[in-house]
């Protein structure tokens, strides 16, 4: 399987995500696209080094089990299915989706990549996956929404920092996943406190500071 | 050495998880600050032989940074017990590991030699400190801790980007990993011109935003307003100096491959835009916590400006870490001691503190008119050498706005501030049977002292620690490594520290 089937899988997924409305969904997608992203350095045949099979396992590990754990306990705590009256409806976020995406592939076009990366779509895939985070992000209101959106966001940034996952250090890149793993786990308990506090997790109500 | 600075705050953090007394739990905080400021004294006497391939170590800059993070925390940790008695009713438990895990990250960056050692110390600073802003435990303490989270960790994600664009910068030049500073320093040559300027622009948003840089600094008058006064201290003067320290590792990659002019025009636009911003929500701000948040931008904005002014105004930034520091946790402290003597952080609800807590309505005071820059105190001495540095090095028109700037900032403070220490009092006070002890003032006095005192004497061996430390943000590396640093500062040799 050639790593830019998994890109391409990848970016639809995007698609798809921003078009859903039932949370449970989200996440699933959210699973999917981070066990493509685990996946990519196989497929780019890079198996046969020691820390890079580790990395595999660590990423699909944290990404696509641990993390969905974590978001699938929120929601049985939470009791929340849908996301209801988004800021950005579903329609104007899958052509904004889009756009970005258009974007991404230009942008990624001014920027020079070394000779010899056989991977064209890497680096417009990222950009494209980190502007779908950054959409969730500003266009949903419930918070665990909002966790999904952040997931994206940083497997963008995965996506790029496969580029370099030849000589990243593995300390670093267990680094970043446990910080992910940890950040995830710490909003998931914020969550929970948004729920008992306000009777929902509505973003809504997180309004009353302001000048 | 290097690691029992970061390990032995995290095992005390491990500790006081453990330790079912809450009293005794309290009190491990200002063992484990006295401890740690002391190992960093001796560790402090190697800054200068760091290898150039270590992971961890000390180096002028980190241990700049370091020191000021380390006597902040004494501060607040001699302070902390005599809070947490008064909140009796909180579970301190999670509030005192918290705090203990964050000095041990802190060490950790301020000892990272690699950028992706020190973006991970940085977002787990993040996430270590989040608990500390949800310590009270109603609604408006859970929306701040909320926004905190969100937005740092966006924020931070991005400050990853660009990491990784740094790397790839380093790679495409033909430079591999390991990417440690020093070598990245070196060999900046070799980096690829648009992935670094990328990455640059990258790091300085996302750090930026842990710092609280205008715009990215929605989160902070939220989070500051609705901590604890001792948090308010500990994020204001420690993790925005971890995120400030971050930035000017990358910064000084960036001078050092000759990108400097273009890194240093965004810090100077960045800090004017953040004290305008500032002093626009600190007219009429009627919370006085929500005033200290603003200030806070404020005084990151002179962090940046400082720095992109360059030369000798990168020094004095540096110095203003420090002052900005321990002013801001007298201010801080003295806040939060008059908020627990009112039960409330907004006028009129809260005036006339000079009468009924005295000490701390002084000290509120005298912390204002110091960070504002009034002689001897030390912002005083690093506000107006970034200006002197900004007027006599050709941008006239940024030092001019930077002191029409301080003035504004001042005027604008200066209403609530009096208000709140001398106004009439209204009917609407509230009493509580707070009132100002002996242990809820001395640390923050001993603040204002060594602020005061920095203010007129720096001590020969922080002088060197400084002068080399703005030797590195500006991009040099120092003179053969593992040899004794010379005295005579390269960058000062005509303006002696005090004026």
């Amino acid at each position: 399987m050639s790593p830019d089937f998994l890109i391409a899988l990848i970016l639809l997924s995007n698609f798809t995500l921003v078009a859903t409305s039932r949370v449970n969904k989200a996440i699933q997608i959210a699973v999917i696209q981070g066990v493509l992203l685990g996946l990519i350095p196989l497929a780019m045949g890079l198996g046969r080094h020691p820390h890079i099979l580790f990395m595999v396992a660590a990423a699909i590990t944290v990404k696509g089990w641990l993390i969905p754990f974590l978001l699938r306990r929120a929601i049985k705590e939470v009791q929340i299915h849908r996301e209801v009256d988004p800021y950005i409806g579903y329609t104007v976020s899958l052509m904004l989706c889009a756009l970005g995406t258009g974007l991404s592939l230009i942008l990624a076009h001014v920027l020079p990549l070394k000779g010899g990366t056989q991977v064209i779509l890497l680096v417009p895939a990222a950009l494209a996956t980190l502007f779908t985070g950054f959409l969730m992000l500003v266009s949903r209101r419930k918070a665990l929404t909002q966790v999904v959106g952040y997931l994206i966001l940083e497997n963008g940034i995965y996506l790029f920092g496969l580029l370099l996952v030849e000589d990243m250090p593995m300390l670093v890149e267990t680094g970043i996943l446990l910080d992910l793993f940890v950040g995830v786990f710490v909003m998931g308990i914020v969550i929970n406190h948004i729920r008992t506090a306000f009777d929902s997790t509505d973003t809504r109500h997180l309004a009353e500071l302001k000048d | 050495m290097a690691l029992l600075l970061i390990a032995f705050p995290l095992l005390a953090a491990l500790v006081a998880y453990l330790v079912d007394s809450s009293t005794l739990r309290a009190r491990m905080l200002p063992a484990a600050g006295t401890l740690h400021l002391l190992l960093l004294m001796v560790a402090l006497r190697h800054w200068d032989s760091l290898p150039v391939n270590a992971w961890l170590g000390l180096d002028a800059l980190g241990a700049w940074v370091l020191l000021v993070i380390s006597t902040l925390f004494c501060i607040c940790a001699f302070y902390a017990p005599s809070y947490l008695v008064l909140r009796v009713d909180r579970d301190s438990r999670i509030f005192c590991v918290s705090l203990l895990a964050f000095l041990g990250l802190a060490s950790l960056l301020a000892q990272a030699r690699h950028p992706g050692v020190a973006w991970v110390a940085m977002e787990t600073t993040t996430l270590v400190t989040a608990p500390l802003i949800y310590f009270n435990r109603n609604r408006r303490s859970l929306e701040a801790t909320w926004k905190y989270l969100l937005i740092g960790s966006v924020g931070i994600a991005l400050a990853l980007l660009g990491t990784l664009f740094l790397a790839y910068a380093a790679h495409f030049g033909g430079l591999e990993e390991p990417l440690h500073y020093t070598r990245l320093m070196e060999h900046a040559d070799m980096l690829s011109r648009p992935w670094l300027r990328a990455a640059f622009v990258l790091c300085l948003v996302g750090y930026g935003t842990k710092m609280g840089l205008a715009p990215l600094h929605t989160w902070k008058p939220d989070a500051y307003g609705e901590t604890p006064g001792i948090v308010g201290a500990l994020l204001a003067g420690g993790v925005t100096s971890c995120a400030f320290l971050a930035l000017l590792r990358i910064y000084g990659v960036v001078v050092a491959a000759g990108e400097g002019r273009f890194a240093r025009e965004l810090l100077v636009g960045f800090g004017i835009l953040s004290m305008v911003w500032a002093m626009v929500f600190l007219v009429r701000q009627l919370d006085f916590k929500r005033m200290l948040a603003y200030s806070s931008v404020e005084h990151m904005g002179i962090l940046v400006f400082g720095i992109g002014i360059g030369g000798t105004a990168a020094r004095f930034a540096l110095f203003h870490l420090a002052a900005n520091a321990l002013v801001k946790s007298v201010l801080f402290l003295s806040a939060g001691n008059i908020h627990r003597s009112y039960s409330s952080k907004t006028l009129p609800h809260v005036t006339g503190a000079i009468r009924r807590t005295p000490v701390s309505g002084w000290l509120f005071l005298l912390g204002f008119l110091a960070i504002t820059g009034l002689p001897p105190f030390a912002p005083f001495i690093s506000e107006f050498n970034i200006a002197a540095g900004a007027l006599t090095s050709g941008h006239a028109l940024a030092g001019a706005a930077f002191l029409v700037l301080l003035a504004g900032i001042f005027i604008a403070m200066s209403e609530t501030v009096l208000q709140v220490v001398f106004g009439t009092p209204s009917h609407q006070r509230v009493r509580t049977p707070y009132s100002d002890t002996v242990a809820t003032t001395a640390p923050l006095i001993v603040a204002l002292g060594l602020a005061g005192l920095l203010g007129m004497w720096l001590p020969k061996p922080m002088h060197t620690l400084l002068d080399q430390a703005a030797l590195l943000v500006n991009g040099s590396l120092p003179p053969g490594k593992g040899s004794p640093v010379p005295h005579a500062s390269p960058i000062l040799t005509v303006e002696t520290h005090h004026e």
